[in-house]
């Protein structure tokens, strides 16, 4: 009883590396990614797009709210870039996936263990793993970077919006600072956390799918874990990974 | 086969975009992020006594415009001074060989850039070439200490005599 949580890791770590194993065969099945990288990717794009603007033209006012008590809201692009790659970008699109793309897949692939066909493939000697889960965590794991760096170019867009057309802050300031300021580092932490968040969310989609109770109420209770656990798991994987980028 | 069709295009302008997006945030947005022309312009080295925080990719700039960059900043343990090289791009080829180099701040609290003042030799500098007259960066504590230093001599010729003196003591 007491062992519960830790035996429920070390599910998910096997239930992981068994996914690995079958990543490899299921890249072989190229059309089956491609879908799915259409499923949580191109399908997130609207809602991904519309966040990033609005969370860039938040960032633009409230940065230039900030700087210019200091009179200096010509770092304005540098405090928007810095903050959309570093942190922003990658957590606020994480959280966004695990609620757009992630309950779908973990409803999915629950309905599919409901509705026995899971079981029916495994009778016919067809791994699910390989066929229905791996393509999806794939597909989950390709598109999350690619969010990420669409949401971080809406942002700045938003920003600059905000910043530059509406506060008057002086263009020329704003993308030659941001330019100086931001280091090719900034950037590849940002995709390191992109790619970490993008395994994470993913694994939790397809293993709370997998292992739903094939019940209604146990595929509602394994979407809703879902959401939970991956915003849980994005913020604490953020923490740990910003510390071990600023400790370098 | 139409739906098929319409989904593989969208899942490939999805990754073309996203890929578009990447390309831009690594290479557009770090001014010394991955650069693909070859680096052109030429080196000239000067010596100072004090660089503060220059680094390496700060600008250098004549009369305010900037016209190339620091490449690199080294110690020469012969002279106990700071070695920075400055890389200028190639069409400023008229700059006069007896310039001077100084480590000037962008506003008050801002980053160290190199400014030159430009001479009046007739002839100019070149690849390798050293720039000689070099002013130290302004250190804002020496300045506030030097200040400081002065008010409190002023003060304790004044009437309150009693009192300057143990602050200055105290410090």
């Amino acid at each position: 009883m007491m062992f519960e949580p830790i035996q429920r890791i070390g599910r998910v770590g096997v239930f992981f590396g068994r996914l690995l194993v079958q990543c490899g065969p299921a890249l072989l099945r190229p059309r089956a990614v491609v879908h799915q990288i259409f499923n949580a990717g191109a399908r997130s794009l609207i809602i991904i797009m519309l966040c990033g603007l609005f969370v860039g033209m938040v960032l633009g006012l409230q940065g230039f709210d900030l700087l210019q008590r200091f009179g200096s809201e010509d770092a304005l692009g540098v405090a928007a870039a810095l903050g959309l790659l570093k942190e922003l970008g990658p957590v606020v699109t994480a959280l966004l996936f695990a609620g757009r793309a992630g309950t779908s897949l973990t409803s999915e692939i629950g309905l599919m263990r409901a509705t026995d066909q899971l079981t029916a493939m495994e009778i016919m000697a067809v791994d699910p793993l390989r066929h229905v889960v791996a393509p999806r965590f794939l597909g989950g794991l390709i598109a999350m970077p690619l969010l990420v760096a669409i949401f971080n170019l809406v942002g700045l867009f938003g920003a600059q919006l905000i910043g530059v057309q509406l506060m008057g802050v002086d263009p020329g300031a704003f993308w030659s600072q941001m330019q100086s300021a931001v280091e090719l580092d900034d950037v590849s932490e940002g995709i390191v956390k992109s790619v970490c968040f993008g395994i994470a969310c993913s694994l939790i989609a397809v293993y709370e799918g997998y292992n739903a109770e094939p019940t209604a109420a146990g595929v509602g209770l394994a979407t809703t874990r879902t959401v939970v656990i991956s915003s849980v798991l994005t913020l604490l994987i953020d923490y740990m990974l910003t510390a071990a980028f600023l400790g370098r | 086969m139409k739906p098929q069709r319409s989904l593989e295009v969208g899942t490939g302008l999805f990754v073309l975009l996203g890929f578009a997006a990447l390309f831009f945030l690594t290479t557009q947005l770090p001014g010394s992020g991955l650069q693909f022309r070859a680096e052109s312009g030429y080196r000239v080295t000067a010596k100072f006594d004090n660089i503060g925080d220059l680094k390496a990719g700060s600008p250098v700039s004549m009369a305010g415009v900037r016209v190339g960059r620091v490449e690199g900043v080294a110690f020469d343990p012969n002279d106990y001074r700071a070695v920075v090289t400055l890389r200028i791009d190639a069409q400023y080829d008229r700059i006069p060989d007896d310039s001077d180099a100084s480590v000037q701040t962008q506003g008050l609290l801002g980053g160290k850039y190199i400014g030159i003042g430009p001479g009046g030799s007739d002839s100019f500098l070149k690849d390798g070439g050293q720039i000689e007259f070099t002013q130290p960066a302004i250190v804002l504590e020496s300045l506030v200490n030097k200040f400081f230093a002065n008010f409190a001599s002023k003060g304790s010729d004044g009437k309150d005599a009693q009192s300057q003196p143990a602050e200055a003591e105290g410090k």
